[in-house]
């Protein structure tokens, strides 16, 4: 009997229920129920965000598959294709941080080999509360740590590269951390599987872990607010297995070779359910089901719990009649189970039994395609913009070694020397580094991703903040000589149902999808993340873009300064920024310890104008060492530059008549710190493409001195620096 | 010379190695799977990093069990040439091949960095290309990689100069800084860094080539170039 407790219980709106209602003609079964909550949750149906997730642009010459599949596809040459996608795991992360983290790895890596296509790169991109935070820095702490070692454990382990990606700390994530992982994967360009079931009569069959009862509403826990019972959630966080998983990707791809597979999914959010509805309604076919044949490792279970368990390592194919055989003897070579579960009709429905008897069926497209879809309000007035409050003193000299200090912008070493970011050996420019780049041994060719995301800039500014995002993946990409070609989004933000929170999603998206279609980087897949809140306080908004980029294999120009005698060059030019602009930077939040105003100032002509220069001066070989300009703004670049094996620092005179704090920290993007041995050449491409590019001075052994005009702002030398900035993160951890 | 690379379904450096000895040295390579009870024609074996069977219990505890590792053990008392890498070198201990333990690091955490090593002798089949003294630069990315042994068998290993490399900064705590260490016949090594992974100038180092360079001249020279210490 459905009443009206258990539909609220789950998440369903009385609306919503009676649509289901009206679909199946008749009232829902328990199973039902349960089936219906979990593809229309908010996670797996999008149900806020659709409406606005169509104002992206999605389509672009290389793009092979857009949003709709497991991951998107872009074409690199040479007959291969890459595969890539950004997932949250951010609920699960903070009932359970290591367990949390280590499966989101684990459903992302799936989402990239269901495709057919091997991962060779994995990124992270963190948000937790400050670790140093005197009441909730402990906490804050346990959750860092955890998350980094079951990031590691399962990557590790599977054999995956963690290759970069960024780490960010505020407040607002004491409650809501953010882990989103971004992986990419590489595979021949006719061997690209998707996720649809075909050919009436065919097996659908189960391979991977055994079923048990974890994780179930795992989809509808990621769709609701944290409160003070979320913590009695814990069981509903997945525990992972990343040997298994390892296992899973050697004998999937080696099935798919057999030519025996016709469509594969990987059970992830909504496990059975989602898979089975999902390959049915993309293939327009039905799907029945005997849940007896499902493996299960506990007794017992419901029809209910089997088809809503979030067990982890498990995929779901269907094989051409006759040749299932081929497939078995594969997983059996792998040591893993395969079991033939049910079969392809021509009905359109997911019908699932249990012990003979029909339990559930649902029209597949109607479940998986036809959620609600929600036009939320999202007319709030935009908030005033805060008034900025009385500066301090400017004080370069300290302020830059705090700068180095602070969690946002120190040495995260010892977050990614818990990965291994080597393996494959395909890494050519590992984390620290300005993006990351893996070489392709197959087409000789290189990927080059980054992931770049600003919660602070999008609070003050949704809609710039995100092109901002955009901006700053795309120029760290050509930093490296890379041209970006494709992107992937996860949007990570609080309540939808709250006009306020409503408007900042709906902005992001459209700043968002401006700067895409500006830099020509369509983005072909991605994740949304609604109801980051506990007790009611939101995270910022927080849109994460990774950017996937293309070039050819050479060894990398990388960040520090190499020689002494070069000159130090701003390609960029020292920019604009008035107190208002300054609101948002890293000076404003560990200096001024407040925020206000708006995001620096993006122009996107002169941005992407930035970006040819450097890629051409890059193709030049003219550069010695390139770094863009980002969170500290110059004088952190400087000092980052300086922080190479050969300590080699520069000696700069800016002439300017912007405030000396002003000048050594604002962030305005579209500059790239570079050292070269022919100015006189760079000023050339410069004036080509219209871009300013100052020579501030000159790279000098041992230390650092900036000066504005004649005044000295700040002498310092590098080792000083350098302990600041490598010691800080280890020093709030241990 | 053709390089055999056992891979267990945990290997996850097996293609790694293949490519080095095959791509970056120029020689044959050919993996063997794990439940093969003969290793074929090759003339060394390579046991490659990973997590061999998932290594939920002491990493290398079941993959000693396993087909393969009786052909190698067979290999080996033949004077067939093995290397063990990372959680091949911890399978090589678990196995008896080599004496000692590797236990959790000092750190308690999974670490990947470059690492600096001390070639402590040249006289073995994976060491003759460098000279005594030489500093490499090669990757570690393990997290349970401290060497430990007791007094006497760190003693005895001093002793009959089986310490092929030692860390100039010790990454784990291992005992006396040990990095690498040979069998008493000096056809069986294992060490925690990653050789492979340093095999070009892309990969950044291309020091570890020394170790498969070795390796390779001992076969080409087809002869039993070293004799084992104190019977020389």
């Amino acid at each position: 009997m459905i009443t009206a407790d258990l539909i609220s219980q789950h998440q369903l709106t009385p609306a919503e229920y009676g649509k289901i209602v009206g679909i199946l003609g008749r009232e829902p079964s328990y199973t039902e129920l349960g089936i219906f909550s979990v593809m229309w949750s908010e996670h797996c149906s999008y149900k806020s965000s659709r409406l606005h997730l169509k104002k992206l642009p999605t389509r672009g010459k290389l793009v092979v598959q857009g949003p709709g599949e497991n991951a998107g596809i872009i074409d690199i040459g040479g007959g291969y294709v890459i595969a890539f996608k950004i997932e949250s795991h951010n609920h699960p992360s903070f009932i359970e941080p290591f367990q949390g983290a280590a499966t989101g790895v684990g459903g992302i890596l799936r989402d990239i080999f269901t495709m057919g296509a091997r991962p060779i790169a994995v990124l992270d991109s963190l948000r937790f509360g400050r670790p140093d935070d005197p009441n909730t820095g402990a906490r804050n702490r346990r959750v860092l740590a955890g998350v980094v070692s079951g990031i590691a454990h399962y990557g590790n382990c599977f054999g995956v590269p963690t290759v970069g990606g960024e780490c960010l700390f505020e407040p607002c994530y004491d409650g809501n951390p953010l882990v989103n992982v971004f992986a990419l994967g590489i595979c021949r360009k006719e061997d690209v599987f998707y996720a649809k079931a075909a050919g009436v009569g065919n097996p659908v069959i189960y391979v991977g872990a055994r079923t048990g009862r974890d994780g179930i509403h795992g989809a509808s826990m990621a769709s609701a607010e944290f409160t003070e019972e979320s913590k009695q959630k814990r069981p509903n966080v997945q525990v992972g297995d990343p040997f298994m998983e390892k296992l899973l990707l050697e004998a999937c791809l080696e099935a798919m070779q057999t030519g025996a597979i016709v469509g594969i999914q990987d059970m992830g959010a909504a496990g059975l359910t989602c898979s089975t509805c999902e390959m049915g309604s993309r293939g327009e076919v039905g799907i029945e089901i005997e849940l007896d044949r499902v493996p299960q490792r506990a007794t017992g279970m419901t029809p209910y719990e089997i088809m809503l368990s979030e067990s982890q390592e498990r995929m779901l194919l269907v094989a051409d009649k006759g040749r299932e055989e081929e497939v078995f003897s594969v997983f059996r070579k792998w040591g893993l189970e395969a079991v033939e579960i049910g079969v392809v009709t021509p009905d359109g429905k997911l019908r699932v039994k249990h012990h003979g008897e029909v339990v559930a069926e649902i029209p597949n497209r109607e479940l998986a395609d036809e959620a609600p879809l929600y036009d939320r309000p999202h007319n709030a007035a935009p908030a005033a913009i805060r008034p900025t409050p009385d500066l301090p003193k400017p004080d370069v000299q300290n302020a830059l070694l705090t700068l180095l200090a602070a969690p946002d912008i120190c040495s995260k070493r010892w977050i990614w020397q818990q990965y291994d970011y080597q393996v494959r050996t395909n890494t050519v420019a590992g984390p620290g580094a300005e993006a990351a780049i893996i070489r392709i041994k197959e087409t000789g060719t290189s990927v080059a991703m980054s992931l770049d995301g600003n919660g602070r800039y999008s609070y003050l500014s949704p809609r710039e903040g995100a092109m901002l995002a955009v901006a700053e993946a795309c120029r760290n990409l050509a930093t490296v000589g890379a041209r970006p070609v494709a992107a992937t989004n996860c949007l990570n933000f609080g309540n939808p149902e709250r006009p306020e929170i409503m408007a900042q999603l709906v902005e992001a998206i459209e700043g968002m999808a401006d700067a895409c279609r500006f830099f020509d980087t369509p983005i072909t897949g991605g994740n949304v993340s609604l109801y980051n809140e506990t007790l009611g306080e939101g995270i910022y908004p927080t849109p994460v873009l990774g950017i996937v980029g293309l070039l050819r294999t050479a060894p990398p120009v990388t960040i520090p300064f190499k020689n002494a005698g070069r000159a130090v060059m701003l390609l960029g030019g020292i920019g604009a920024c008035d107190d208002v602009r300054l609101g948002g930077t890293q000076y404003a939040k560990e200096i001024v310890k407040q925020l206000w105003g708006l995001p620096p100032l993006l122009d996107l002509e002169y941005e992407q104008r930035v970006q040819y220069a450097i890629r051409r001066i890059l193709a030049e070989g003219l550069a010695e060492s390139a770094h863009d300009l980002s969170d500290g703004g110059l004088a952190v670049a400087l000092a980052e530059s300086s922080f190479g094996p050969a300590e080699i620092g520069a000696q700069i005179e800016l002439d300017s008549n912007l405030r000396p704090e002003v000048l050594a920290f604002h962030e305005a993007p579209s500059r790239i710190l570079i050292s070269t041995a022919n100015a006189k050449r760079v000023s050339a491409i410069a004036d080509k493409y219209e871009v300013e590019a100052p020579v501030l001075g000159v790279t000098i052994e041992k230390g650092i001195e900036i000066r504005q005009r004649t005044i000295t702002l700040g002498s310092w030398e590098i080792a000083a620096l350098k302990s600041a900035y490598d010691g800080a993160l280890e020093s709030y951890v241990r | 010379m053709k390089f055999g690379v056992i891979v267990f379904p945990g290997s996850n450096c097996d293609h790694d190695a293949f490519y080095a000895v095959s791509a970056n040295l120029g020689q044959q390579a050919e993996f063997i799977w794990h439940d093969s009870r003969s290793l074929g024609d090759v003339d060394a074996v390579i046991l490659p990093g990973g997590f061999a069977y998932g290594d939920y219990l002491r990493c290398g505890a079941i993959a000693k069990f396993s087909p393969v590792m009786q052909a190698v053990r067979e290999f080996s008392a033949d004077g067939g040439l093995v290397l063990g890498v990372c959680n091949g070198f911890q399978i090589l201990v678990e196995a008896g091949l080599l004496p000692g333990a590797l236990i959790r690091n000092r750190s308690l955490k999974f670490v990947c960095r470059d690492v600096h090593l001390r070639t402590e002798t040249a006289n073995s089949a994976f060491t003759s290309a460098a000279f005594r003294g030489e500093i490499l630069r090669m990757p570690i990315a393990h997290g349970e990689g401290c060497y430990f042994a007791d007094e006497r068998t760190l003693d005895e290993l001093q002793a009959e100069d089986r310490i092929a490399f030692r860390y100039l900064d010790n990454p784990n705590g291992s005992l006396r800084d040990i990095a690498g260490i040979l069998s008493r016949e000096r056809n069986v090594m294992g060490m925690m860094p990653h050789p492979e992974r340093a095999t070009e100038p892309l990969m950044g180092s291309t020091d570890g080539l020394i170790v498969f360079e070795s390796m390779l001249r001992v076969v080409q020279a087809s002869r039993p170039a070293f004799a084992p210490a104190g019977r020389r």
